[in-house]
């Protein structure tokens, strides 16, 4: 009989974990819809050849080696058998392989429309196979830091990945565009920021509800287990906290385009719900529902604010919002943890967060530049003004409808 | 002959349609064209930052039609186009004369074919 239980929880944990993964392979659609919707037509099959094929990539890498690196178990999954202590050892990689997809992801939006495809995907190789794993080995791998010091010990907590997972696809997003320049035309010769306008909202809208029901499984499957009544529970509370977040970001992202701009900016409205989710993501186990709004709608503020300090302040091009989305927010986010968790303290974050954010920076600065230096990393100016939907994928997104 | 174009708001143009049909001017062609006059464009608004259309969309009508009706036309279009007292942006109309039309079907010409 207590077998019997033990194989049913076996069972429902494993298929839990399996589902929850889908979920979130589903989030790679929903990025590429948003980073479709948000670049001009010209562009548009480029990106989304670069989201699929950054996928596939990440899924291959992790199995070669980033997975045992990461959490051990051998490279090409050798030392993987099927029995785990609780679910099966192949939903694990399963779960975890997705991650490294949707922290990759959030590099091509900020890199749209001007960086070579095949640079993009070398880079992709090394954070999946080096950058990503070996931070997430130092984190929910429990590994020290180049044997210096272990963040456990600090008691750093990020629940299912504001900073292991966004801040780091940002960090590494922050390096590329800083060596890769912004869009042409995008700032005159004053330096004033020049709006270039996303080709299709609706795509972007349908691609951020995607993302958002994705992430139901970015952090409920993150609860790791379902198959007791306390597990239950907490992955209850934690879809509820994750949606109220994502809510929350929404109406405070909205509220202050309208109050700063006179206008309900729809784009603002979207990266607001993207900024809750991440906010929410360090820590939705511990927060009540209405903490979880305010949690998300101070993400939403954030998100909005920082957007336009990148766009015309620094001078950073990021055509959807990336590094504002999932790196400043996803820092909010981690800072946010000891608000409602008291095991957790601001200075064990801070140097997560700084160790998370200074490795994947620099080794991913390092990665763009020696990319650089050897092949390039930007079209040229006249394959830039063409569209590298032509140049780099010699098609068009939409060939019965040109424009500009 | 005349030959009338005018540059209208796309949203008159069903109204400019059916006050032609109402004075009995059979033809019409309609292009849609961007471009700007004295309204000098919009503002909109992209991720916080303002930006100005320059030019704007239009639609360009051509309509060919007998030197007796010229006037009844400028009139029809006018006020299809000329809504609340009028204001800046709602077009022009542009008058020349036509030299010859032929209608392909019968080979009738000159006012006949109009």
């Amino acid at each position: 009989m207590e077998n019997q239980i033990f194989e049913l929880q076996y069972a429902i944990d494993t298929f839990y974990f399996l589902v929850m993964g889908a979920l979130v392979m589903w989030m790679a659609a929903g990025f590429s819809m948003l980073e479709a919707g948000l670049v001009r037509t010209k562009n548009t099959a480029e990106i989304l050849t670069k989201n699929i094929g950054l996928f596939a990539i990440a899924c291959t890498m992790y199995m070669v080696y980033g997975y045992d690196l990461m959490y051990g178990g051998g490279a090409l999954l050798s030392g993987i058998s099927g029995q785990g202590e609780t679910y099966s050892n192949a939903s694990d990689f399963y779960f975890q392989v997705v991650f490294v997809a949707t922290s990759m992801s959030i590099v091509s939006g900020a890199v749209a429309e001007r960086m070579k495809l095949f640079s993009f995907f070398a880079f992709a190789v090394i954070f999946t196979t080096i950058i990503y794993p070996l931070e997430g080995s130092w984190t929910w791998g429990g590994a020290s830091v180049f044997g210096l010091y272990s963040l456990s010990d600090f008691g750093f907590y990020d629940f299912a990945g504001s900073g292991i997972v966004h801040m780091a696809g940002a960090a590494a997003a922050l390096a590329g565009v800083l060596l890769l320049g912004p869009r042409k035309g995008k700032y005159d010769e004053a330096g004033n920021s020049k709006p270039i306008l996303g080709a299709n909202l609706p795509l972007a809208t349908l691609g951020t509800f995607i993302l958002w029901m994705g992430w139901f499984g970015f952090n409920g499957g993150s609860v790791l287990a379902m198959a007791s009544k306390e597990s239950a529970d907490a992955v209850a509370m934690v879809f509820v906290n994750t949606n109220a977040a994502a809510a929350g970001g929404v109406i405070a992202a909205l509220l202050l385009a309208k109050i700063w701009f006179g206008k309900a900016d729809l784009t603002m409205a979207l990266n607001g719900a993207l900024a809750g989710l991440v906010a929410i993501t360090a820590g939705p186990d511990t927060p009540s529902a209405l903490v979880a709004t305010l949690i998300g709608a101070v993400g939403g503020i954030i998100v909005v604010l920082s957007i336009v300090w990148f766009d015309r302040k620094l001078r950073i091009d990021d055509p959807v919002g990336a590094i504002s989305v999932h790196g400043v927010v996803g820092l909010w986010g981690l800072l946010a943890v000891p608000l409602t968790n008291s095991d957790v303290t601001f200075s064990a974050q801070l140097i997560g967060a700084l160790t998370i954010f200074v490795w994947v920076f620099v080794a991913s600065g390092l990665v763009w530049y020696a990319l650089k230096s050897i092949i390039g990393i930007r079209v040229s100016p006249e394959e830039e003004e063409d569209g590298v939907d032509l140049t780099e994928c010699g098609l068009e997104a939409y060939p019965e409808f040109v424009s500009k | 002959m005349k030959m009338v174009t005018a540059i209208i708001q796309p949203k008159r143009l069903d109204s400019v349609r059916q006050a032609l049909s109402e004075i009995n001017v059979t033809g019409v062609t309609a292009t849609e064209v961007k471009g700007f006059g004295r309204q000098k464009g919009h503002t909109e608004l992209y991720r916080g930052a303002e930006f100005v259309v320059e030019f704007l969309p239009k639609v360009k009508i051509e309509i060919a039609i007998t030197k007796e009706q010229l006037d009844e036309v400028i009139e029809s279009i006018t006020s299809a186009c000329k809504i609340n007292g009028g204001k800046i942006g709602d077009g022009k109309i542009f008058v020349s004369s036509l030299e010859q039309v032929v209608r392909i079907r019968t080979g009738e010409s000159g006012p006949d074919a109009v």
